[in-house]
């Protein structure tokens, strides 16, 4: 069967001569107009918040959203510190006792530590590579980052759901599993941004990103 | 499908070979896991090929070619590179490059024959992965994989492609045996080439294994033959030790310490760090014991317990018979049947005494007491913990008796409940209904004095409960923690993987897409979950809903473990 190879390729199969007159289809890889290409927009969450969304294609297999939660804010902190140590002065005038003091120093400190290991998100990154699966990450403010990495066998779709958060119903964007049982089943919905909560204009970029990469991985995977 | 290549970190700096590996056509990825420099005889490499197939059960072969040059390769390079692929036959052929000294990848992707669906031409992509061997080969995933399929190249479609890719780098070891030092007719790149890792401690501690486990093994059968000998299993002390605490803590340690020095090999690695998280929770018990002997038998601070033992106990009897008074009053205005009210305050406060008189019968002994149960902490902590929670029970087994009479006496008076006017109606107008009524009328008027005794009492036995709980709990804590898991996880956590992560490197237009590939450890509540060592049954059986369920219907919550409660 005859196939029409590159002009390059075409050059190289002359050269071997004769001896090896196979039929060869070389493939170079990366395109010259492929490369990495960013952008920034900004977007807002669901209380109003500013975020960053930053897009990378690093080639048509490869995306990554990158997006960057407001930070710790001074007057939030200031604010928490004066309450505690008015709350442990308050104590220590009537106990005389100036343990309590020291302990509130101790606690505010150890308290802003824990919150900034623990609890505050700073970015969330979510990278898609084709054919090999879907990565989140959540960096912490003091620089702790958790990984999630879920092959893409196990992905059967990424969708916009609707979901009862306290007073209000706000849009995710979600990795819905595939049940290894049940072949149109679904195991398991992953939440994607959950501390960030974007609304639902930054949600249908990311979601259209995906479901390109997503679509070319079902037409050209070999299971069915 | 975009095809993935696994690149070993170590063979980055190689010099120019061909690329040894394994193909998963699966999951279109090609996983290298050696660089075979020139000059090689193809004769020789086929048969190193067919060898460490034979022994690994992996489909090792050859992938494709390496080229580690100055600058873009020679014309004849180029040209001898690709006639290799006629040597070796590969579908595909791979042919990576890299420039020396700079970031300049470039990778080609050959296909013999065309490929059954063609795609439109140059859709086909390739993706290098880099992976630091070292660590996939040691490293284990968890919920580990099982590939019941162990032949040649065989890989279940199930399985995800990166469980494929830590199987093959885990299975060929035989490939990593040879370094460069070795006079072979092949020279190999990998993890290993620069020198073969070997530990003297670890071979040393693998000779001396043997000899050790056969003499401790038999130790161990002794004691065990003792413990089953008949005289434990006449009644009285197979009563008492099916009931305490110690016995059963000691049991279990027997038991342990059997599957550890036992000559059975760890079939997986799931049974391996069991025991060895055994041996290290053995180890830690029997360092905190002693750490607690060389404690108590410093300074005489037995003496000052046993001569605080006596007065304590004194001033809780004391305590006691000034709770009595107050219920043989009227307690919190209570109005209470005054003759019952005696009745059981007296009897409460006879058992006191008699329980008094036993503690200054005992006095003289108690330093003696202590100094033996003190020597009990050499076979660890939790032992002299499960004794303390033993002597507790026994010191205030006249509250279990106060609870269990005030128990009973409240079922006594509940079953009356039952024989209600239902059964009156049915049975008819007779002089067994009249009877049944005063008696019940009666019982009915006499029923708060004893529940507030009961509900005296049951206060004081939750109290011996908590605190005999808490014991408990601490003993489980030493006994099931997986100690070797977690320092593992501290130290090495590559060893421990839930997964992997992926970090885009540096990337120019042209190039194939480079990823870093790296373990992602397991979290510390996973390792403690997985790896938790199964605990002995001596704890409170009850959840807190069925205590309070058990308190308020008047059943009771014994000390000890009950027959048949026996928990895996």
């Amino acid at each position: 069967m005859v196939t029409r190879l590159p002009e390059a390729g075409l050059e190289r199969a002359g050269r071997l001569g004769p001896a090896i007159a196979v039929e060869r289809r070389a493939v170079r890889c990366g395109r010259p107009s492929g490369g990495v290409m960013e952008d920034e927009r900004s977007f807002s969450d669901i209380c109003g918040g500013r975020l960053a969304l930053q897009r990378r294609y690093y080639s048509p297999s490869c995306r990554e959203f990158c997006l960057s939660c407001p930070r710790l804010s001074l007057r939030s902190l200031t604010a928490v510190t004066c309450t505690v140590w008015l709350a442990a002065y308050g104590l220590f005038t009537l106990c005389e006792n100036s343990m309590i003091l020291s302990a509130a120093i101790f606690i505010t400190l150890l308290g802003l530590l824990g919150y900034l290991h623990f609890v505050k998100i700073d970015q969330e990154t979510l990278l898609i590579i084709d054919s090999l699966g879907i990565q989140m990450t959540s960096s912490y403010a003091s620089g702790k980052e958790s990984t999630t990495f879920i092959e893409m066998d196990k992905v059967k779709d990424i969708v916009i759901n609707e979901a009862i958060y306290m007073q209000k119903v706000i849009y995710y964007l979600c990795i819905l599993l595939k049940d290894p049982v049940e072949p149109h089943g679904i195991s398991q919905v992953v939440p994607v941004f959950q501390s960030a909560k974007p609304r639902l204009d930054c949600l249908i970029e990311v979601y259209r990103s995906c479901q390109e990469i997503l679509a070319h991985q079902k037409a050209t995977s070999t299971s069915p | 499908m975009v095809l993935k290549a696994f690149f070993p970190t170590c063979c980055v700096s190689a010099d120019s070979g061909l690329l040894v590996g394994r193909w998963v056509p699966e999951h279109s990825s090609a996983v290298v896991l050696a660089v075979l420099h020139f000059p090689f005889i193809p004769v020789q490499v086929k048969q190193l090929l067919a060898q460490v197939r034979q022994a690994s059960q992996v489909g090792v072969a050859v992938l494709g070619t390496w080229c580690h040059c100055r600058q873009e390769p020679e014309e004849s390079l180029g040209r001898f590179l690709e006639g290799l692929g006629a040597v070796f036959p590969h579908e595909p052929w791979l042919q990576l490059c890299r420039e020396r000294g700079g970031t300049f990848w470039s990778c080609e992707v050959t296909h013999q024959q065309a490929p059954a669906a063609p795609s439109a031409p140059g859709e086909d992509q390739v993706m290098l992965i880099f992976y630091d061997q070292r660590q996939v080969l040691l490293s284990q995933l968890h919920p580990p994989t099982v590939l019941p399929d162990r032949q040649a190249g065989a890989t279940p479609a199930s399985t995800g492609g990166l469980a494929a890719v830590f199987d093959t780098v885990a299975r060929s070891e035989v490939l990593f045996r040879s370094d460069r030092f070795d006079e072979g007719p092949v020279r190999l790149s990998h993890w290993q080439s620069e020198g073969v890792e070997a530990s003297i401690l670890a071979e040393l501690a693998r000779r001396a294994s043997g000899p050790v486990c056969l003499l401790l093994a038999s130790l161990l059968s002794l004691v065990s033959a003792v413990g089953a000998c008949r005289v434990f299993k006449l009644w009285p002390l197979s009563f008492v030790g099916s009931k305490l605490s110690t016995c059963e803590q000691l049991r279990h340690r027997l038991e342990h310490l059997t599957l550890i020095f036992s000559m059975r090999k760890a079939e997986n690695s799931a049974q391996l760090m069991r025991k060895v998280n055994m041996l290290a929770s053995v180890l830690l018990d029997v360092a905190l014991g002693l750490t607690l002997l060389s404690w108590l038998h410093g300074r005489s601070r037995i003496g000052h317990l046993a001569d605080a033992l006596v007065p304590v106990a004194d001033h809780v009897a004391e305590e006691l018979q000034h709770l009595l008074q107050w219920l043989m009053g009227a307690p919190a205005g209570l109005k209470m049947n005054r003759a019952l009210d005696q009745v059981l305050g007296r009897f409460f406060l006879y058992h006191i005494h008699l329980w008094i008189s036993y503690i200054h019968l005992m006095s003289p002994f108690v330093e003696h007491i202590l100094w033996h149960v003190g020597l009990s902490a050499c076979l660890g902590l939790t032992v002299a913990l499960s004794l303390l929670s033993d002597i507790i029970a026994l010191l205030t087994f006249h509250i279990y008796c106060f609870y269990v009479y005030g128990a009973r006496w409240g079922a006594a008076l509940g079953r009356p409940w039952a024989w209600g006017p239902a059964d009156a109606r049915r049975a008819g107008p007779s002089p067994q209904l009249f009877i049944g009524t005063l008696l019940f009328t009666i019982l009915l008027f006499l029923l708060p004095t004893t529940a507030l005794y009961y509900l005296v009492f049951t206060l004081l036995r939750l109290l011996v409960v908590a605190v005999q709980g808490l014991i408990h709990l601490l003993v489980d804590l030493i006994n099931s923690l997986p100690l070797y898991s977690l320092g593992l996880r501290l130290c090495r956590p590559y060893r421990l993987a839930a997964g992997v992560k992926f970090r885009v490197l540096q990337h120019e237009a042209g190039r194939p897409l480079r990823l870093l590939m790296q373990i992602n450890p397991l979290p510390y509540s996973r390792v403690m979950h997985t790896y938790r060592l199964p605990s002995c049954g001596c704890h409170p059986k009850d959840s807190w809903g069925a205590l309070c369920r058990k308190l308020f219907f008047g059943e009771l919550i014994y000390p000890w473990r009950q027959r048949g409660d026996k928990q895996d």
